[in-house]
């Protein structure tokens, strides 16, 4: 006689195993991984807010840590993130560089003057071609950017004041702070 | 009488279904060559907004969607084949873009499955025919040897 009944034993503990690990990845399940993390950072260059005769480009911050921030003024979820990123600022552990993507240069400036600046620059991306260049498909994202201009990590959603320390400030060196001449433009 | 109201709310309501059929949300947006035009359309349908998810670019209004279909005007008008085109979103937003994955190792498991469950199927099936008809043979000697 063989053990039959050990088989539906045994699929019942494959469907487990499956469903743990379903269950352990159920945090990431339907968030785009981009495809870019681990890669340089495809060019961009692109106007200031304060000052559109003047543009930053990714050369410009090469030999420096960012983070790239794509928001906008007609996204609520950037909101909910702009306190995160006031407290990042006031921590000066890495420069926060904006793009204000598909606004208007008006509203965006009232924007930072009433809920404040979290960033060393604000560049503009008002035909959405860098965003597409960099795979955004939503704002808010961020891409975290070592010196070498290969991104290190992006957040395809809202930072949390717990992604912020987890997924950003855990990638820093330990000594890094924000360089003195925050990426000035040209 | 009540016959034609409820015909009437019937063809309004189907009219009202056809209104919203997301096909008509596509821009009007047009390349003055038809081929290209004909290669935009295939393009557009193939791959996914990558906002709304479950749209095609064609289906779709959100304006990532509309910016994505000018970048695709623009890589056609500019020469690029349909493979540069998907190569170039592929690598910006992986193949989640595409409606139809490539196939590839990794993925290969995927198309195999149904095709291995099915096998294992046939199998057990077939076991299971030819223990049946072994049955019913064992009846029949039971019944034949009675009969005797």
């Amino acid at each position: 006689m063989k053990p039959r009944f050990l088989i539906p034993l045994g699929v019942f503990a494959a469907l487990v195993v499956v469903l743990i690990v379903g269950l352990k990845d159920s945090r990431t399940v339907g968030v785009l991984q981009s495809p870019l993390v681990g890669h340089r950072i495809p060019d961009w260059s692109l106007p200031l807010l304060n000052d559109p005769n003047r543009s930053l480009s990714a050369q410009q911050l090469r030999g420096q840590w960012y983070v790239l921030n794509f928001w906008g003024t007609w996204c609520y979820a950037c909101r909910a993130e702009h306190p995160v990123l006031l407290a990042a600022q006031r921590d000066a552990r890495v420069q926060i560089i904006g793009v204000d993507w598909k606004d208007e240069n008006s509203d965006a400036l009232s924007w930072l003057a009433q809920l404040g600046n979290p960033y060393a620059q604000v560049v503009t991306d008002k035909a959405g071609d860098t965003a597409i260049n960099l795979g955004v498909a939503a704002a808010p994202e961020s891409f975290l950017v070592n010196p070498e201009g290969v991104i290190v990590y992006k957040e395809p959603g809202v930072i949390t004041a717990q992604s912020w320390k987890r997924e950003f400030l855990a990638r820093l060196p330990p000594q890094s702070t924000v360089p003195a001449a925050a990426g000035s433009g040209s | 009488m009540r016959a034609v109201a409820a015909a009437a709310g019937l063809v309004l309501t189907l009219l009202l279904v056809a209104a919203v059929h997301p096909a008509w949300a596509v821009d009007a947006a047009t390349l003055s060559d038809p081929v290209l035009q004909a290669r935009y359309e295939g393009l557009i349908h193939e791959l996914r907004c990558v906002q709304c998810e479950n749209n095609s670019l064609a289906d779709s209004d959100a304006p990532i969607a509309a910016d994505v279909r000018r970048q695709i005007r623009g890589m056609l008008a500019a020469g690029k084949s349909d493979r540069q085109i998907k190569d170039y979103l592929v690598s910006r937003y992986s193949e989640f873009i595409l409606f139809r994955p490539e196939y590839s190792w990794r993925n290969a498991w995927l198309w195999g499955l149904p095709l291995v469950l099915l096998l294992i199927g046939a199998i057990v099936a077939v076991r299971i025919v030819r223990q049946r008809a072994a049955l019913v043979n064992e009846d029949d000697a039971d019944v034949d040897a009675l009969n005797s």
